[in-house]
Formats: C-alpha cells, sequence, structure tokens
C-alpha cells in the first residue's frame, strides 16, 4: 500500500497538476485534481497518512478545482467541477482548500445512496461506534474534534453511512471541519493538533480543517457496531445536563436531519428501526468541553461496558 | 469510440467484462445522462448485476433508488392533482417522462423526471391555475416580463411548485410555443390522448413520439440529449411492436400536426446513434419535410455533437459552437426575429447583472439529483 507521504513530491504534484490523484477515503476513492497551491499544501498537511491508488482504477468521485479560463484566472477564482460538471457558484482561490473538502462531502451527500445516511459526527472505541447528529452550531464538531484529540477514534465528521439493513456505521475518515470560535477552542485544548490555514470569511465564517487519522487503524474501512447515540447541544452558561432520550424522538431527529431518509422510503425506515434498536440516546447539554468530554467518557464506559 | 454508455446501452452484456478504468468513465457518463438508474434496470432484467464489481454497482444502485422514490411521488402527486381539478372535468394529458412512468411504457425503465409535464385545453387552463392554487401549487416569484414571456409567447404558464412537498408542474395548453412557426392544432392531440386511469390521459402512441421529437429538436435544451434520444429509441421499438398499423401512420400524423421536420430529425438520430429499426419508406417519406436538404450534413455535424453523452471523455473540437449554433437555432425556430432580439437581449442584460447572487449551501444539498 503507497501513502500520500511515500510519493515524491514531484510524482503527488504531477499526479493532482495532471493525470488526476487518487485517494482512498473510507469505503470511496476519489479523483482529485488541481494546480492550486492552497490545495497542494492542504493535502500535503492533511492526508500525508491516507492511501494513494497508482494504477488507474475506478474512482467513485471525479473532483476538480480550477479556474475555467483566462478571465476567471485573472480574477483569482476557481470551478468546482464534479465529473466535468459546475454544480456549485464560483469560489475564491483563497478558500479552495475548504471548498475542496465540502466539496468532497457534497458528492456523498448527494450520490451515495446504498447507505442511510446521517447527517452526524462519528467516532468509536473499543469497536463500539458513537453517532451525534447535530444541528449545525450544537458544537459536535468541536466535541467531535475534543475527542478524536482524547484516544477516540474520528469515523467521520458529517456522515454517519449506515449500510441498508444494518445496524452497523462504515467510517469515512477525513480531517474534521472546524468553524469561527472552535478553531481556537482546539487549538488550545491540544496545542499539537494539526491545523490546516485558516479560510477567512467563507460563506460560514473562519473554517480550518483538522488533520483526524491519528489512530492506527484510521483508515479501516470495515463496519463498526453501533451502541451509542449522543445529541450534544453546546450553551454558553447553560446548567450541564445529561439525560436519556426517548428512541422515538431521536428516531424523528435523526430522521429530520438525514440527508437521504425520505428517499429511501420503506429501506430507510426499516434501516433506521434496526439502528435504533442498537443504540442508547441521550441529550447532552453542556457549556464547557471539560463537562462534555466527562460525560462521553462516562457513558462509554457504562454503556459499552453493559 | 470512448461512448462506453452507448456501448452498453447497446448490448449491456459487454459490461460484465468492463475493467475498472472502463468504470471509472462510465459512470460519469451515465450520471451526466441521468442514466445510472437507467443502466442497474437493464442489467436487472438479464440477471447480470452479481457480475458488476460492487463500487460501480453501488452509483447504479443509487440513481434507483432515487427512480423509485420519484415513481412513488409522482403517484402521490397524481392523486392530489386529480383531486384538485375534479370538479372541473378536465382532462389531464401527463407529458414527457411522467406520462411513460404512468403508463409503464418500457422507456420509463429507470427514467429519472424533475417536473411534472401535462396539458389542459387552453381555454381550461385559468381554471386548472386556480385549481392548482388552492391546493397549493403556487406560481414563483416571476417577474412580469417573465409572466409575459409564459403567458404571451409560450405554450405553458409559469412553472408551479407545492408549498408544502415543493413539487413542480409545468402545465401547458399545447406541445409547441404559439409564436413558433408549425401550426400545430391541440384540439387534435387531446381527441387521440388515450386514458390510462379515470381523468388522466397521456398522449396516443404517434403523438408522443412526435412530441418527444419535437422537444427535444426545438426546444435547443441538450442538457440530456442522449437521454432524450434513447427515450426516442426504447418508444419506438416499443410502439412498432405492439400498436397495430403505427409505421403507417407515423408521418401522415407529423403532417397533419405540421411537425414533420422535427420527426424526421428523432427519428434520423434515434437510427444513427442506436440503430433503432425504422422502416426505410419512413425515414424518405419523412425526409421531404427538409426544405434546404444540402443542410442536412451540417445538421448531423452540429447534432451528433450535442448529442452525445455530456462528458467529457466524449467532447470533441468544436462542441461549444455546436451548442450555441443550436441554442440560436432553437430560439429562431421557437419566436419571430424581433421578438427574438428583443427577448435575447434581455436575458443577456439580465444575466449580466443577476449573476453570483446565491451561494448555495453545499453541506445542505438535499435528496436527488438536480436535473
Amino acid at each position: 500500500m503507497t501513502r500520500l507521504k511515500d510519493l515524491n513530491p514531484d510524482d503527488f504534484q504531477d499526479r493532482l497538476k495532471h493525470r488526476g490523484l487518487r485517494v482512498r477515503c473510507g469505503p470511496y476513492v476519489y479523483n482529485l485534481q488541481s494546480a492550486e497551491q492552497k490545495i497542494i499544501d492542504g493535502l500535503t498537511l492533511l492526508y500525508p497518512d491516507f492511501e494513494v491508488m497508482l494504477e488507474e482504477t475506478f474512482s467513485d468521485f471525479h473532483i476538480a478545482m480550477r479556474p475555467s479560463g483566462l478571465s476567471q484566472k485573472l480574477r483569482g477564482v476557481v470551478e468546482f467541477y464534479w465529473d466535468g460538471r459546475c454544480p456549485m457558484n464560483i469560489i475564491e482561490v483563497r478558500h479552495s482548500y475548504a471548498f475542496l473538502e465540502w466539496g468532497m462531502n457534497w458528492c456523498v451527500s448527494i450520490a451515495s445512496n446504498e447507505y442511510l445516511k446521517l447527517h452526524a459526527a462519528v467516532l468509536e472505541k473499543n469497536n463500539k461506534a458513537l453517532i451525534m447528529p447535530g444541528l449545525p452550531g450544537a458544537g459536535k464538531s468541536t466535541l467531535c474534534a475534543a475527542l478524536t484529540l482524547s484516544g477516540w477514534r474520528l469515523l467521520s465528521d458529517e456522515h454517519a453511512l449506515i449500510p441498508l439493513h444494518s445496524d452497523t456505521v462504515v467510517p469515512l475518515c477525513r480531517p474534521i471541519s472546524l468553524k469561527n470560535e472552535s478553531i481556537d477552542i482546539i487549538r488550545d485544548f491540544d496545542p499539537s493538533a494539526v491545523l490546516s490555514k485558516v479560510a477567512e470569511e467563507t460563506h460560514k465564517g473562519r473554517v480550518a480543517h483538522m488533520k483526524a487519522d491519528m489512530a492506527p487503524n484510521s483508515h479501516d474501512a470495515t463496519p463498526v457496531p453501533t451502541a451509542l447515540m449522543i445529541f450534544p447541544q453546546y450553551e454558553a452558561g447553560a446548567e450541564f445536563s445529561l439525560r436519556r432520550k426517548l428512541k422515538t424522538e431521536a428516531f424523528m431527529f435523526a430522521g429530520l436531519h438525514s440527508f437521504n431518509y425520505k428517499l429511501l422510503g420503506e429501506t430507510g425506515f426499516d434501516t433506521m428501526t434496526q439502528l435504533m434498536r442498537s443504540v442508547n440516546c441521550f441529550d447532552l447539554r453542556y457549556a464547557s468541553l471539560e463537562q462534555a468530554l466527562a460525560a462521553v467518557n462516562h457513558l462509554e464506559a457504562e454503556v459499552f461496558g453493559e | 469510440m470512448n461512448n462506453l454508455l452507448l456501448q452498453f446501452i447497446n448490448d449491456p452484456a459487454v459490461s460484465v467484462h468492463f475493467t475498472p478504468a472502463q468504470w471509472d468513465v462510465l459512470i460519469p457518463q451515465a450520471r451526466n445522462s441521468f442514466l445510472l438508474a437507467t443502466l442497474y434496470r437493464m442489467l436487472e432484467e438479464r440477471d447480470l448485476l452479481d457480475q458488476i464489481p460492487l463500487p460501480p454497482r453501488h452509483h447504479l444502485f443509487s440513481g434507483v433508488v432515487t427512480h423509485d422514490r420519484q415513481m412513488l411521488s409522482l403517484d402521490y402527486e397524481i392523486k392530489w392533482m386529480l383531486r384538485a381539478v375534479s370538479a372541473l372535468k378536465v382532462p389531464l394529458v401527463l407529458l414527457k417522462g411522467s406520462a411513460y412512468l404512468q403508463a409503464q411504457l418500457p422507456a420509463a425503465g429507470g427514467r429519472l423526471i424533475s417536473d411534472i409535464d401535462l396539458m389542459v385545453p387552453e381555454s381550461q387552463i385559468n381554471a386548472v391555475e386556480a385549481a392548482f392554487n388552492e391546493a397549493g401549487w403556487l406560481g414563483g416569484h416571476a417577474d412580469d416580463y417573465d409572466e409575459r414571456y409564459y403567458r404571451e409567447w409560450m405554450h405553458e404558464i409559469p412553472p408551479l411548485s407545492h408549498i408544502d412537498r415543493g413539487s413542480t408542474l409545468d402545465v401547458h395548453h399545447t406541445i409547441i410555443p404559439p409564436t413558433a412557426n408549425p401550426n400545430t392544432d391541440a384540439d387534435k392531440l387531446f381527441a387521440a390522448a388515450r386514458e390510462i386511469r379515470p381523468g388522466l390521459l397521456v398522449l396516443a402512441p404517434v403523438d408522443m413520439i412526435i412530441h418527444s421529437a419535437t422537444h427535444l429538436f426545438h426546444e435547443g435544451d441538450f442538457n440530456h440529449g442522449f437521454r432524450d434520444v434513447l427515450d426516442l429509441d426504447r418508444l419506438l421499438r416499443h410502439f412498432a411492436d405492439t400498436e397495430p398499423g403505427f409505421w403507417d401512420e407515423l408521418v401522415p400524423r407529423a403532417i397533419e400536426l405540421d411537425l414533420l421536420q422535427s420527426l424526421f430529425y428523432g427519428l434520423r438520430y434515434s437510427h444513427k446513434i442506436f440503430g433503432t429499426p425504422i422502416p426505410s419508406q419512413v425515414l424518405a417519406q419523412s425526409y421531404e419535410a427538409v426544405s434546404v436538404k444540402l443542410l442536412v450534413p451540417l445538421m448531423d455535424y452540429l447534432f451528433m455533437r450535442v448529442l452525445a453523452p455530456n462528458h467529457f471523455s466524449c467532447a470533441r473540437r468544436f462542441d461549444g459552437m455546436a451548442r450555441f449554433c443550436l441554442y440560436v437555432r432553437s430560439h429562431y425556430l421557437r419566436m419571430p426575429m424581433g421578438l427574438l432580439i428583443l427577448h435575447l437581449g434581455r436575458k443577456a442584460w439580465k444575466r449580466r447583472f443577476t449573476k453570483e447572487v446565491d451561494v448555495e449551501d453545499p453541506e445542505y444539498a438535499e435528496d436527488g439529483e438536480k436535473a
């Protein structure tokens, strides 16, 4: 197996700029193509441990980021190409790496229906998976990053991929996206965390990505049994609370914030039912990261120990 | 030849021997042509799915999930549409994809749709619009110009979108804009339409072919051109087998509807691309409609380019120019020159000043493919 860091820099850049760089991420292979320095830097920093496929093979998603022509090049903007088409608006070069990461998520959100896809962060400990669905702003990415830095294995910070008619989750480990205050919180939490350069003034504010494949088996795509579902809610000054959540309520929330629950119809319902039977559900309200970490670790010991 | 999609459609069994590198080209071709689900169904019918490697098979399956959901939603929307207009005693004639799906034609296997296209008599279109409004399908925020564009010059009213469910209805009163040259009598289409369940109709087989061809060769939208010609191929093969007298009726009917030229192109490219078996006298009769025969090689050059799968593996030099020429042609066919210049000028002006507004949030794209 060849990892990105094993490629000599010229070969890496030649592939990325011209032939396409094939990177394995969980169950998928991405074919990435771009000559933007931001993207070269971002991948060099955050993807050294990812497997690259040297031979011509099947790629699930073909993504390119480049100016469509001279006019875009002069204006310092690029297009996001998926299979040669441009489904998004133009992107400023300084945001190109952040958009590449979003775009890589977006392809999975749009295209993959062989899984029930929940909008959630997913982590693993002792071969049991923790799923954390959450609305934007609920603090799930921050908590997810902190857990990843404290011995949990990240399975995904965006998609819980549940194979249809199963109660397992398939890992798709990629860098974690941090926004605004989260960036400094995580820097303070662990100064050794590897973060990309901050993309300023995106439509979501400041964005940085964190290297998240620290576990020895980070890139193992074997399905992991699910055990725990926590709905985190960060609120400044809030009183800490950890309550068991009704599975029916959890079902509704996760369904509503799924990318394809509705699309899958009956299969989606059956899969969600099976998933819910296998997990214990909790609502977690917290005002500090330390509280939340302690609570999650406590639940892990208690629930996973059962 | 890089058109693996065509190779697959001509003989799905060849795909069993495709290498991963070939699938790497085929899946994007199929995705961009809105045919992932169609390929899945073709393999399923021939019991070949098991022999396809899992990674590409997942993409085909993902397409079929969308297709199945659309079939279900279409059924549901039609139930509400029929309820909405039940007091009006108006015939609802489904068009294009929705018609193929509801009439369970072979062209429906894996066919994706974006909107629900239908046709009602012009005399009742206002009443139908009001009834749909009442039931929750509302017109968007079209400006005055768009309103006028649709209501005076086009053969449809502005699209109606459901306030809760988001389904979109394109309500037409004929199959070709009144400003276009052909003089098509919509009453004849209604008279021949076939009921598939109470209150719901589809065009008669010959009319369905003529409309499919007219839509493609008059509208200038070749985004899913390859798929649209495949529709024609599959419909033609099916009707040739199941409709007695189909080939004898086709050309006379196109003459009656003043749409023979579109039919000519439809038959020509369906035959050229997919080898559709078409009796030679039918091809010869339709050729009569072409006024300037010397132009046919040029049209072949242009159309064969824009009707290839929309993927760079099929790209050739001058594709962009071909697309542009046909775009201009479609507008020229659609309205008289004076009107055309005004309309395109206005469109260009609008585009100049309204670009780069909404930053689409890539994280929250909902289910389904953009069509």
